[in-house]
């Protein structure tokens, strides 16, 4: 028996091409036709799958290059990553809405995902002071203020605490932020995108509180991050204990350094803003601090000048992620309209749809599993005649909370109150299958 | 016999404080990981200043004057000289009487409820290229001066632990700090539930040209 054939004796010369470039190659007789025209369609910036026709080369009867050729061997990509054709698919800022990157937000691609956990390189991102690179070794918790024995924690010293894992979303309360006065965004993405779901791993802040030993004055915590702002938030004890977690890994990995690594706080349901990233100091008081991330930023500006602060709860929301503005309808037929819905309050209870802009409703199918403060997937059957269409989702929860429409919600709150849009999203589908933004009266 | 009685006794004794060392689940000190944080460690770390009171501003002082100075050299490329704010850097001053404009303009003046704040916020977080790298002092000297600058304090004010507290911010009885919502009144409406009149679109983005398209190669959105 020969030692292995491809040991030392075969090397792939296409190992470091990319994907077209290899198909494309001469000597491969089905590639350059089918190729030039994939490649001019990637150039062109027409999405794979929207243009009709043009891989007909390789559909059958003809067979496909990538049938006829040796693929990449196992660790060509050690850490693995998206397909190239799926280049796409990544974070966007909007450049006008802030003064620079490093104190600003991106939104994940929700209109290109299909689950309630969102990949851990989309998930949106919010810095005060841009992402900071931490070595882990360096990084302490410390715990002190109104406790019995306060303790500064390693990394390795917060890993051996018990762990659980729970699924949760996070919303930064400026999602829709841009929607309070008027549709403005055609997009998906930059109306809903800054929301996403995962896996968190860590040990219950509750556990930490005990191992410290709360003195009885204590009420409240300063949470703060290692990163630039020193991002700090208070937060009353009873939530605390409730459910918040200080994990270090989303989606079964270590966080990545945009989502605070290597230690982060995670508040269920609660504003992204006060799940601290990059977590480095828990400060039991008896009052709350007041800093600037909760009185000059996070609170909500009503009509006649007063602003309500410590408004934390995410209520009830949803919206249509197929069809929306980035995924427009191919022609009459039969479509499966999907969605997310989700609350801070607990779970989500029922989500109906309508497709004439709110004259008639139906009840949507919600797709197990149907967790407490997280993403929650619906799905309703549609048949699209080709006519103009106004597509909503009206999402409650296990409280019994409706989610409001933008009328409604401005009649409470007027147009300057930047946070917790939680307002029902029209879609408005043109006869050619487009789709727009839109608000109804 | 009477040696071995003794040492039994030192026995017992030794396992009981052994016992005692160990605390229960739930109390504090149960994992035992980790270690007891020191008055210097903490002394590092413990920046917090509240907001309402001032409990935590440290020693220190400084003046308008002085603060006029450093915020030209650190503060103004972005804030603008006088706190009117550059491109889409936060404007300072300003904007009293607009809360219930149209267009408000939120400012340390015009908004925030308490001074400590002020302090606590530019020693943590500022200046955005260096933060928390100025002195005490030179901290106290720009809280000074941004209330100065807004006609809160006079020309001749000088912040400190005991002069920031009595600041009282214009705006400080206008907060709200408990939530009211839920504060929306939709039912769960199942059919005809539009007015007679009908739906109508009031805005659309349509042609507003604001959705960015700068990055990524795979949108579909129309029209281009």
């Amino acid at each position: 028996m020969p030692a292995d054939p491809w040991r030392n004796t075969w090397r792939n010369p296409w190992r470091k091409l990319p994907v077209v470039q290899k198909l494309a190659a001469p000597g491969n007789p089905l590639a350059r036709r089918s190729f030039l025209k994939l490649g001019a369609a990637l150039s062109g910036g027409i999405a794979i799958g929207a243009a009709p026709g043009h891989a007909e080369d390789a559909a059958p009867p003809a067979d496909s290059p990538w049938s006829q050729s040796l693929g990449a061997g196992v660790v060509d990509r050690p850490y693995g990553r998206p397909a190239d054709t799926e280049a796409g698919v990544i974070r966007r800022n909007v450049p006008w809405l802030t003064a620079g990157t490093q104190s600003s937000v991106s939104f994940s691609p929700i209109q290109d995902l299909h689950g309630i956990i969102t990949p851990n390189g989309l998930f949106f991102e919010r810095h005060h002071a841009g992402r900071p690179d931490i070595d882990p070794s360096q990084h302490r918790l410390m715990i002190h203020g109104l406790v019995e024995r306060p303790l500064v924690l390693s990394m390795k010293d917060i890993m051996r605490f018990p762990s659980t894992s729970r699924i949760h979303f996070i919303e930064c309360p400026a999602n829709g932020g841009m929607e309070w006065r008027a549709a403005q965004l055609n997009s998906l993405q930059f109306t809903h995108g800054m929301i996403g779901c995962a896996e968190w791993t860590g040990v219950r802040l509750s556990t930490l509180l005990e191992e410290v030993g709360l003195k009885k004055e204590a009420k409240w915590a300063l949470v703060e991050g290692a990163d630039g702002a020193h991002m700090t938030r208070s937060l009353p004890l009873d939530k605390c204990l409730d459910d918040c977690l200080v994990v270090y890994a989303q989606n079964g990995e270590a966080l990545r350094p945009e989502q605070g690594y290597p230690l982060r706080l995670i508040v269920p349901g609660w504003e992204g803003n006060v799940n601290i990233k990059w977590l480095r100091r828990i400060k039991l008081g008896d009052k709350p601090w007041f800093s600037r991330e909760e009185t000059s930023k996070y609170t909500d500006l009503m009509p006649d000048g007063s602003a309500r602060g410590f408004t934390w709860l995410i209520d009830a929301k949803s919206v249509i992620t197929f069809p929306c503005p980035e995924k427009p309808l191919d022609g009459p037929g039969l479509y499966e309209i999907r969605g997310l819905a989700w609350s801070g309050s607990g779970k989500v209870k029922r989500v109906d749809v309508t497709v004439d802009g709110g004259m008639n409703w139906q009840s949507a199918i919600l797709h197990d599993p149907v967790l407490t403060k997280a993403l929650t997937k619906f799905t309703f059957e549609w048949r699209w005649d080709g006519k103009p269409a106004l597509l909503e989702s009206r999402a409650m929860d296990e409280s019994g909370y409706v989610q409001p429409t933008i009328t409604e919600l401005r009649k409470q709150r007027g147009t300057n109150s930047v946070y917790h849009n939680n307002s029902i999203q029209t879609w408005q589908i043109k006869p050619d299958g487009s789709v727009f933004d839109v608000q109804l009266a | 016999m009477f040696s071995l009685l003794k040492s039994r006794i030192a026995l017992s004794a030794t396992l009981f404080i052994l016992s005692a060392q160990v605390a229960a689940a739930g109390e504090p000190g149960h994992f035992g990981y980790g270690k007891v944080a020191t008055p210097a460690e903490i002394a590092g770390w413990d920046i917090d200043v509240r907001g309402n009171d001032g409990a935590g501003l440290p020693a220190g002082k400084g003046s308008v004057q002085r603060g006029a100075d450093i915020f030209a050299e650190q503060c103004a490329a972005c804030h603008g000289t006088f706190g009117e704010g550059e491109g889409r850097f936060p404007k300072l001053a300003g904007g009293n009487g607009t809360l219930q404009d149209d267009r408000p303009e939120p400012t340390v003046g015009s908004f925030w409820p308490f001074a400590p704040t002020l302090f606590d916020y530019i020693n943590r977080a500022m200046p955005m290229p260096a933060p928390h790298t100025l002195p005490v002092d030179d901290v106290y000297a720009l809280t000074a001066y941004i209330l100065n600058l807004n006609d809160i304090v006079a020309n001749d004010f000088v912040a400190d632990r005991d002069s920031l507290p009595q600041v009282k911010m214009p705006n400080r009885d206008h907060f709200i700090w408990t939530d009211p919502r839920p504060d929306t009144q939709d039912r769960p409406c199942m059919s005809a539930c539009a007015p007679e009149a009908g739906v109508k679109i009031t805005s659309t983005a349509e042609g507003r040209n604001l959705t960015p398209r700068t990055t990524g190669p795979l949108d579909t959105m129309q029209p281009e």
